[in-house]
Order: C-alpha cells, then sequence, then structure tokens
C-alpha cells in the first residue's frame, strides 16, 4: 500500500506548469529552469526527485529556496501537535460520555446529545471555525490566529507553554466539534449492541457491579469497529485540519500546502501531500497494533 | 418525511429561480455603499399608523464616518412586487425583467447587507447558490454513477476486478479528502475561464468520493446475486446484463437514493471549501465560498455579521438534506425488515 501511495502521489508529468513571472526574460527563465534541472526530461526528473527522497531533502521549494523536507518537518509538527491534541481530546470525551449514554439510553442525556450531534453533523467546520473565530475576537477570551503571540521569545518557560496552548485552544475545539459527532454515534451505537448481548445479561444477572460491567466486560466488545474507525478518522481529522490550519492562520502543513499549490511549487506541494499520507498511514498502523492489542481474535490469524 | 422533502424542494425551487427573486444583478456593484448593513423592513411610520405593506428607508453614510449607515427618514419606500429591474434568464431559458420584489429608487434593500462593492448580499447568495449546490448535485452524480458502475463490477464479477476496485476504494477511504483535492487540483491548470473551473471542481470533487457508494453497491450486489431467482433466471439462460438489470440492480437504488442525499451536502461543503481556499470559482462570479472568502479578512470578520449569512443558509441546506437521508434510511428498514 505504501509503494502504491507514492507510485501514485510522485511527480509525473506536472512541472510543465509553473507559471513565471512575465518580465522577467525568457534567458533567466531558461537559466533558472536548467539550474533547477526542469529542462531535462520528466524520467530523469523523476529518478532525481526520488534521489534526493533518499537523501532526505524530498525535492526543492522554488519559492523558500531550500530543501523541501526542511520546510514540511516543521510544518508537519506543527500539524502533528494539532491533530494530536484533537484525537486525544475527542476520544476523551467520546468514549465516556458514550458509554454513558448508552448505558442510560432513551433518557434525558441521551435525546438532548443527539440532538446536538444531528445539527453539529451538518455544520460544516468552515463555519464552525469563522464562527468561533467571531466569538473569540469579539470577546477576547483567547488568541485568535497564528501560533504564539508577539514576544513570545522573551516569555519565561512556562508563559510559553501556555501561550502556546491558548494559541492551541481555537484550531483543537473547532476540530473536536466538528469530529465528536460522529464519534460519539459510533461508541454508542457500538455500546448499545454489546450491551444487549447475552453475555452481558448474564453478568448482569450474576450481581456484577456496574462500572466493571460496562467497563471490564462491554468495552472491550466494543472496542473492534472503534479502533477500526479511529484509522478511518485520521484522514478525516487531517482534511479538518487543513482548513481549520488555514482559517485560524496555523503554520501547518495546510497553509503551507495552499501556497504552494497557488504559486505552483509543484515539489512542495507533493512533499506536503506524502507526508500528510505518511502522517495517516502512521494513523493506520496505530490502529492495526491497536487492534491486534486489543482482539483475541485478529490476533489468532 | 414529506415535510423535509417538500422544504428542500422549495429552497432548491429558491435557487433556481434566482433570478426572479433576487431584486438586483448579482455583480452590480454600489461603489459607494460598501457593507450596509441588512436593510430593516418597517411596518409602523413615524406617525404611529400600522402598515400592512412593510416598507424601507434609504440607508444613506452617516457624514464624516466610514462603511456608518444611517436609515434617513426623509421618505418611506413600500416594497413592491413584480417590478421591472435588470433583465435575467430564468432557468438559462427566458429572459425576462420581472423581479419578485423591489424598491423604487435611489433607495436599495439589501436583504442580507451588502458586501465591500456594494453588490447586494442576498442577491449574490441565491446566485451563488446555483453554484455550490449545481457543483454539489453534478459532482454527487458523477460520483454515484462511478460507485454504481465499479461496484457492479465488482460483485458481481468478483475475483481480479473485485480485489483491485476494493484496494483502490480502501485507498480512496482513508486519503485525506482535502489533501487529494487540493493535490489534484495542484496539478490543473490555476487560471481558466469559469466554466471550465466548475468544470473541473465537479469532475475533481465527483470523482474523489466513489468509493463508499462502490463499497455498499458491491455488498448488495454480493447478497443480490445469490438469490434463488437470479440462480433460477441464469438456469434459465438469461445474460448477465439482464439479470443486472431485472434482478440485482432495483435492489441498490435505496442505498443510492441514501447515499445521494447525504452526499450533496458533503460535495457542496467540497466546494464551498475549494471555493474559500481560493482554489474555485474568482470574483465576480458568487459561490457560496467565495462569499464566505470575506471572512478572511480580519475587519470583515470582526465588524459585518451579516457576512456570515451565506454560511447560515449552508447550514440549512445541509440540515435539510440531512433529514432527508434520515427519513429514507428509517423508511428503507421498515421495509426490509
Amino acid at each position: 500500500m505504501l509503494c502504491f501511495l507514492f507510485a501514485d502521489l510522485a511527480p509525473g508529468s506536472f512541472f510543465d506548469e509553473i507559471t513565471l513571472n512575465p518580465q522577467i526574460s525568457p534567458e533567466t527563465v531558461a537559466a533558472l529552469r536548467s539550474h533547477y534541472g526542469l529542462d531535462q526530461p520528466t524520467p530523469v526528473r523523476y529518478v532525481r526527485w526520488v534521489t534526493s527522497v533518499f537523501k532526505g531533502e524530498w525535492g526543492y521549494s522554488f519559492a523558500y529556496n531550500r530543501s523541501v523536507s526542511s520546510l514540511l518537518t516543521v510544518r508537519a509538527g506543527n500539524t502533528l501537535l494539532l491533530t494530536g491534541m484533537a484525537t486525544l481530546l475527542v476520544w476523551l470525551i467520546a468514549v465516556p460520555l458514550g458509554i454513558w449514554i448508552a448505558d442510560h439510553s432513551d433518557g434525558w442525556v441521551d435525546r438532548l446529545c443527539m440532538r446536538t450531534t444531528s445539527v453539529l453533523l451538518s455544520v460544516p467546520e468552515l463555519v464552525v471555525a469563522l464562527g468561533l473565530l467571531y466569538l473569540v475576537v469579539r470577546t477576547h477570551v483567547l488568541p485568535a490566529g497564528g501560533m504564539v503571540s508577539l514576544g513570545f521569545d522573551q516569555l519565561g518557560r512556562w508563559s510559553k507553554l501556555s501561550d502556546s496552548m491558548m494559541h492551541l485552544m481555537v484550531p483543537v475545539i473547532t476540530l473536536v466539534l466538528s469530529s465528536l459527532p460522529i464519534l460519539l454515534r459510533h461508541v454508542r451505537a457500538s455500546m448499545v449492541e454489546v450491551l444487549n448481548t447475552p453475555f452481558i445479561h448474564a453478568a448482569r444477572g450474576h450481581g456484577v457491579a456496574r462500572a466493571r460491567l460496562l467497563f471490564y466486560y462491554a468495552l472491550p466488545a466494543a472496542a473492534n469497529p472503534l479502533i477500526s474507525l479511529f484509522g478511518f478518522s485520521v484522514g478525516g481529522l487531517l482534511s479538518g485540519s487543513l482548513l481549520v490550519e488555514v482559517v485560524t492562520g496555523w503554520p501547518g502543513l495546510g497553509p503551507l500546502l495552499l501556497e504552494a499549490t497557488m504559486s505552483r511549487d509543484l515539489y512542495v506541494v507533493v512533499g506536503a501531500v506524502m507526508s500528510s499520507t505518511l502522517l495517516m498511514i502512521v494513523g493506520n498502523l496505530l490502529a492495526d497494533v491497536m487492534l491486534v492489542a486489543a482482539d483475541p481474535r485478529v490476533r489468532m490469524q | 418525511m414529506w415535510a423535509a422533502v417538500i422544504f428542500l424542494a422549495l429552497l432548491h425551487a429558491v435557487i433556481v429561480f434566482a433570478g426572479f427573486i433576487a431584486p438586483y444583478d448579482p455583480v452590480g456593484q454600489n461603489r459607494d455603499l460598501p457593507f450596509v448593513p441588512p436593510t430593516r423592513l418597517h411596518f409602523i411610520d413615524a406617525q404611529g399608523f400600522f402598515h400592512i405593506r412593510p416598507f424601507i428607508y434609504q440607508s444613506t453614510a452617516r457624514p464624516q464616518s466610514l462603511y456608518e449607515y444611517e436609515e434617513s427618514g426623509v421618505r418611506a419606500y413600500p416594497i413592491q412586487l413584480f417590478v421591472r429591474g435588470p433583465e435575467y434568464k430564468i432557468a438559462g431559458l427566458f429572459s425576462s425583467r420581472i423581479h419578485l420584489f423591489s424598491v423604487e429608487g435611489p433607495a436599495q434593500i439589501f436583504l442580507a447587507g451588502s458586501d465591500n462593492y456594494g453588490r447586494d448580499q442576498f442577491s449574490r447568495i441565491l446566485y451563488g447558490g446555483r453554484i455550490s449546490l449545481g457543483a454539489g448535485l453534478l459532482a454527487t452524480a458523477i460520483s454515484l454513477a462511478l460507485g454504481l458502475l465499479l461496484g457492479t463490477f465488482s460483485g458481481f464479477y468478483g475475483r481480479w476486478v473485485d480485489e483491485s476496485v476494493m484496494r483502490t476504494a480502501e485507498l480512496f477511504l482513508v486519503l485525506p479528502w482535502l489533501y487529494l483535492l487540493l493535490a489534484v487540483r495542484a496539478f490543473l491548470p490555476l487560471h481558466i475561464s469559469p466554466i471550465q473551473t466548475f468544470c473541473l471542481l465537479v469532475v475533481v470533487i465527483g470523482s474523489v468520493g466513489w468509493a463508499r457508494p462502490a463499497r455498499l453497491v458491491r455488498g448488495i450486489v454480493l447478497t443480490a446475486k445469490t438469490r434463488k431467482y437470479v440462480v433460477a433466471s441464469r438456469g434459465f439462460g438469461a445474460s448477465d446484463q439482464h439479470i443486472l438489470r431485472r434482478h440485482v440492480l432495483p435492489h441498490t437504488y435505496g442505498v443510492l437514493l441514501t447515499q445521494a442525499a447525504l452526499l450533496v451536502p458533503q460535495y457542496v461543503i467540497a466546494e464551498v471549501t475549494l471555493s474559500f481556499l481560493g482554489l474555485g470559482l474568482s470574483e465576480p462570479l458568487p459561490s457560496w465560498g467565495n462569499l464566505l472568502a470575506n471572512l478572511q479578512q480580519y475587519n470583515v470578520l470582526v465588524s459585518y455579521w451579516w457576512m456570515f449569512a451565506p454560511a447560515l443558509v449552508l447550514v440549512v441546506f445541509s440540515l435539510g438534506y440531512l433529514a432527508v437521508a434520515d427519513r429514507i434510511l428509517k423508511q428503507l428498514q421498515s421495509i426490509t425488515v
């Protein structure tokens, strides 16, 4: 799968499109093109690009005038921080809440949650992000935009940390709000299903304590589809984070990719897409590992 | 069930007849009236008399101020129905000049305020809906057609066709779709005519999302082809084509319908996102995405709340579609159980 992805996303014949300023003379353009090796035929460029990937450079950015990997590592780290925080938070909310409303299904909290999630489901991330920004700007509760405040370097260690955390809040809340509904519904659905199985009824009949019943008996049985969902949700979160990053000015992969798309900085585009794919593959791998750890049936195969 | 469907149909009718309902030309500018807040409809005049026909006052710029307006109470402009205004085409066919409502000049009615060029937001939202919804609907059609085709082949013929199609589908499912869209968009020319951009958007969005419908269709085809009547039909020497058309494909219609109701809002949002990011249709043509893109400017975000109107419309549309999808799903379950 990895190989296929790389082959699919690798640059083929996309480099003819580089639009350059008409003020620059054709000779300069030609010189630049030969400098970057753009006058070479596609296979040559492809081979060069692959060797540069193996050298850890991932091609060369025309706009930033440095190797793509040096750009990407910083940006991908930021994206990872954002999506990681969001993922952690959303699971920390969704799993306990989902279990609780599954246990009290058809109670008023359950109905309230279902109503809220069905409304939240139809509010796109873009709108959530914009609305939240509006609120934040109006009330001045949290800093809006960017990753750190002005004068960040002068701050002490703790205020640095808290400053970054404050800046993380808006994008993370947006991501949590937009991915929570689906997750919550899945947790609830799979828990309700498990809670209706005979072995849970039997356990309940034997007088197993409620907390032990829910977390020790039911949750492991319901975990399987949830872990697979985790794998799928990583892709969604990455997409969401792209948009949220652009809107809230978080310097992650998203704004870089967008900028590169606009300025036709194609090695950067390829690099950004590949690193996002890498993040996603790592997420899926993690899900597979967890699945093996959680489900004895998978371990048997 | 029908309430949601009728509501949704009405919304679409409004968008289709955008030219008739919108009082102004979506690209007509009033450079001296940027960022006018939504015009207030009045029923009670200065003397305290009640009017059944609502009226407005002209919005005029407050002296010595930037982008601040007040109502000049000098003259009331009643809202008139079926008035002559700028020319437009009904559903792209017949040209007409009759608009549902408007007011007499020089007053202007901005139901949803005006933007930085003094263009009427309300008209722009309606016209923008044509592009955003049109893109969503067409992209859904493409996606479902691809999904149906590939899903049927893979379910019906199995073996290596099935293997290859399903592996590709899994790949498309897990990929972050926005990155995929951007990547595809990046490798295509940036500056092209609006119609080309529109087609490009539709094709790109539509071809990214075929995987889920394909998997669902495949599942249904797999179970349908083992039914006894299909086996019997095959025993009587029916061709593959006949079996597919008469016995297998009718099973998939329900799923396709639900998928359509789920995909349309998703794709509308995809179009909105791309246009918001500046990769979709460009100004002066309105689409919900590039209307929202105004909010990327800090001062617009902070000061002019009516620029959020397209977002509200977008949410109402997705709510409508999701309600319909929910209903269809329930209906299907009650049939099959």
